[in-house]
């Protein structure tokens, strides 16, 4: 059965193409869902049967590091495969996001071939 | 770092991470024109800034500015769509191209100075209004020729100690502010 994917990002504008590129994978992807940050992904994520986020890390009201330590603890979705897609380039903000079991990263600006390379082993 | 080392290393960060931010996410070529710097930081603006604040060991402030007519367009070639108008889907391009400029001229100087730290992005759109950055420091202003038309981006970073409250931002005139 296709994985429901979750795109996590303050920007329409990246969620929007996130959409496009996903969609050009040809990977067995089934619905692509949308939120806008951390808060609004734990609602998706309870309502949903989600089995891959990609989540920018900066972000209001809730960031992808704090929805990524949320999931993490949570059983339900704690085996959920998260990518960070940022342009967050520190080494700081990488290991931290490492260290919580992201299962990669892809930094802005990126291209399709390496949204796909990413999710290739993941679903 | 000295504050013409910091101007040297802002010029070529930018360059790097505008032709990389639109060959990779526009499909198009750029040409970076000269940088110059600048001691009076007003300025008359028509159109559509997108403005994101940088803090951390250095302190400053990074702007993209353009026409609305290159605004539809970027968005346009950003989204793989078409724009009549400068809605909220050409604010939200032009908010998130100037992160990646500005997040990846970040990610540059930090490797240098240390972590670094990103505001999300404000983007305003108008017509004839006037910024004003409050201090009187100089600003690096780098000319982008993009999709035939006038990219213009502009930082100013001072040491984080001479920085503070050297960077209040006043707009006068007709517009709308996102952020």
């Amino acid at each position: 059965m296709p994985l429901d994917v979750l795109v996590v990002d303050d920007s329409a504008a990246i969620r929007k193409i996130l959409q496009r590129v996903l969609a050009q994978t040809e990977l067995p992807l089934g619905t692509i869902l949308e939120a806008g940050d951390g808060l609004e992904a734990i609602e998706r994520l309870k309502a949903n049967n989600v089995g891959l986020v990609l989540s920018d890390i900066n972000m209001p009201n809730m960031d992808g590091i704090e929805l990524l330590t949320q999931m993490r603890a949570n059983p339900m979705w704690k085996s959920i495969p998260v990518v960070m897609i940022t342009t967050e380039g520190s080494q700081q903000k990488v290991l931290e996001a490492v260290d919580l079991g992201a299962a990669g990263y892809v930094r802005k600006p990126f291209t399709a071939d390496q949204i796909k390379e990413k999710l290739v082993g993941l679903v | 770092m000295t504050r013409e080392e910091m101007n040297k290393l802002v010029e070529a960060g930018v360059r790097s991470s505008v032709e990389n931010v639109c060959t990779t996410m526009l499909g198009c070529p750029v040409e970076v024109g000269e940088p110059k710097l600048i001691g009076h930081p007003l300025q008359e603006s028509d159109g559509v800034v997108a403005l994101i604040g940088m803090a951390g060991p250095w302190i400053g402030t990074g702007a993209l500015t353009c026409k609305p007519d290159l605004a539809r367009r970027l968005a346009g070639a950003f989204l793989m769509s078409e724009y009549d108008e400068v809605n909220d889907e050409v604010l939200d391009a032009i908010a998130e191209l100037a992160n990646m400029v500005i997040g990846n001229l970040k990610t540059i100087i930090e490797e240098i100075v240390g972590p670094m730290g990103l505001s999300t992005p404000t983007t305003i759109y108008g017509a004839s209004f006037t910024t004003k950055i409050g201090g009187s420091q100089e600003w690096t202003l780098i000319p982008v020729k993009v999709l035939d038309g006038d990219l213009l981006i502009q930082i100013c970073l001072l040491p984080n100690d001479q920085g503070r409250g050297h960077h209040r931002l006043d707009i006068v005139g007709h517009m709308v502010t996102r952020g």
